[in-house]
């Protein structure tokens, strides 16, 4: 029975499938509907909940803690993949040179991305402390300030406080991907570019940016959907505090729908990520090059 | 084109801010390892310079092993992370090789809707998840993150491997079937062993995202011998308002370190890994 399966492309081709299929589609594409749905209900931590239809969206989009969160999501996001962008693209064309210990400079560089971001998030809550942080300290010694800085509980040091600890997670990601792209650049463009009396700047605008606007493409996609979607880092600084200053739509949903066991309200504001994230994934898959899945 | 610059130009443009770049990017991990064996008066010390170590103690490891439940949360993140591990790169060889080697109608499509779905993040899925796994009676145990975890490791370990399978010779596959072996026999005795490497990338990927996952762990895990490192670290260390910040650290360093000597070992496959499914 197995043997003669195993000789039909295309029956055998599915049931390889089989295992992958029950993972993600009962994992992950029906809770993904499911989450659609509690959007549409009551429901409760212990009560299944009644269909309540657009009650949850029409309450929400007035509530001013919501707007506060899709405000402060898309300025993290926006803020945050720019800075890793400028950032990683920057250390990805310093990486490129000659330099010794290569592969190991490129194995230190990755490390932020590698260990867990909770724990790294530690770091940075204790380096971030209102009393005790070597920050302030350091900016103190030399003179710069005379009172300790407050980064997480003023509403705008907060922000910028767990953006500076986002982009720092992120930028080696973002490096070490545009490094494997720059380095399928032909030298002898750069030569030749070198030759016909181009500077550094041009040969970087006219030859470097356009070979890797794919990869760009790829990699900033990724990382502006991580971005979006972060909750470790803001649950561990500051819980979307302070005066609900730095909640993003996944920390606010957790807060509603886990901690305060309003799961219909919770999966609601989840639900409300959906649109941008479609827009990011059609934008990179019509306005930006083609890749190989796109074929 | 190094060879046009001068070499004091070349310290200002290249080694300079490459020095920057490394100061800041470790500068935390330095401070986590100086906070994590510095006694109680030094932290709280406002006017001594805090760089440095004076008289470096290892208590704060020893209440963090001894006195709380972190051996336990070490050994649920292990388990945790090795399961689903198996259990993605299991189902993603199937599928990698049903997509890529058997190009049966329509894998064209389940290609791309495998990598449509990981784009879908957690923070979507995590409240109808919990509501899925308390009804499948699997809250609070460590099956629920065992089978959560690989709704997004399946997705980038398929489409890796799916890379690694496409530069393997048909002919070579296709001498063993004229041979007589079956399709499995082909995937084990062939496909596998050509594609170790590629095996040990995603391998490497999935037990580093599995060991750092944080929002399902947090949300489907209640009690505290189940939890994970990254959860008991910042749910179960930080009672009221009194932070032990030498455990803290403590805790987050040697939670991290597991994963680190992982990477350190297979730096240049994690890389390779990462970089070509970038590049795919």
């Amino acid at each position: 029975m197995l043997e003669r399966l195993q000789n039909s492309r295309q029956a055998f081709g599915w049931v390889l499938l089989i295992p992958s299929a029950l993972l993600l589609l009962g994992l992950l594409a029906y809770p993904l509907g499911l989450g659609v749905w509690l959007g549409f209900t009551d429901a409760k931590i212990g009560s299944a909940g009644e269909w309540v239809g657009l009650e949850n969206f029409a309450y929400l989009l007035t509530d001013d803690v919501v707007q506060l969160a899709v405000f402060n999501t898309l300025f993290y996001t926006l803020l945050a993949s720019a800075l890793k962008f400028g950032l990683g693209l920057w250390l990805a064309l310093l990486l490129n040179h000659h330099l010794p210990f290569k592969s190991l400079l490129r194995a230190i560089v990755l490390l932020p991305w590698i260990v867990p971001t909770a724990l790294s998030a530690i770091a940075f809550w204790w380096l971030y402390d209102a009393q005790f942080s070597v920050l302030s300290w350091l900016l103190r010694w030399l003179g710069v300030i005379d009172q300790s800085i407050d980064f997480l509980g003023d509403p705008m040091n907060a922000r910028f406080s767990t953006i500076a600890a986002n982009v720092w997670r992120g930028v080696p990601f973002v490096a070490i991907s545009l490094l494997a792209g720059l380095q399928t650049i032909p030298p002898a463009l750069y030569e030749a570019c070198a030759i016909d009396g181009a500077s550094p700047w041009q040969r970087f605008v006219h030859i470097t940016l356009p070979l890797l606007t794919p990869i760009i493409a790829v990699v900033m996609t990724f990382s502006v959907l991580f971005t979006f979607g972060d909750f470790q880092l803001i649950y561990v600084l500051t819980r979307g505090g302070p005066l609900n200053a730095t909640h993003l739509l996944a920390t606010l949903a957790f807060q509603r729908g886990i901690s305060g066991g309003a799961l219909g309200e919770g999966a609601a504001i989840a639900a409300l990520m959906l649109p941008f994230l479609m827009g990011a994934v059609l934008f990179s898959y019509f306005g930006l090059g083609r890749r190989s899945w796109q074929k | 084109m190094d060879y046009l610059q001068s070499l004091p130009r070349r310290w200002v443009t290249v080694y300079v801010p490459l020095g920057v770049f490394l100061i800041v990017l470790l500068f935390p991990f330095y401070w986590m390892v100086i906070t994590s064996i510095k006694p109680n008066p030094e932290l709280l010390d406002h006017e001594r310079n805090p760089f440095w170590v004076l008289a470096p103690t290892l208590d704060h490891f020893k209440k963090l092993l001894f006195e709380t439940e972190y051996p336990r949360w070490l050994y649920n993140t292990l388990l945790v992370s090795v399961a689903s591990t198996a259990l993605s790169l299991a189902a993603s060889v199937l599928a990698a090789y049903s997509i890529e080697r058997l190009r049966f109608k329509g894998a064209k499509s389940v290609g791309l809707l495998i990598f449509l779905s990981y784009l879908v993040p957690p923070s979507i899925l995590f409240i109808p998840l919990s509501t899925l796994i308390f009804r499948l009676g699997l809250y609070d145990t460590p099956w629920a993150l065992i089978l959560s975890y690989p709704t997004a490791l399946v997705p980038f370990c398929t489409w890796l491997l799916m890379g690694y399978f496409r530069s393997i010779p048909f002919e070579l596959e296709e001498c063993a079937l004229m041979d007589g072996a079956s399709r499995m026999q082909v995937l084990r005795k062939i496909i596998l062993p050509l594609s170790v490497p590629g095996l040990i990338s995603a391998g490497i990927f999935a037990f580093t995202l599995s060991w750092n996952e944080f929002i399902y762990a947090l949300t489907f895990i209640s009690s505290s011998e189940m939890k994970t490192v990254p959860v008991g670290v910042v749910t179960e260390l930080v009672d009221g308002d009194v932070y032990h910040w030498g455990p803290l650290m403590a805790g987050a360093l040697f939670g991290s370190l597991p994963v680190a000597v992982a990477y350190s070992f297979f730096v240049e496959y994690y890389v390779s890994g990462m970089t070509g499914a970038m590049k795919e």
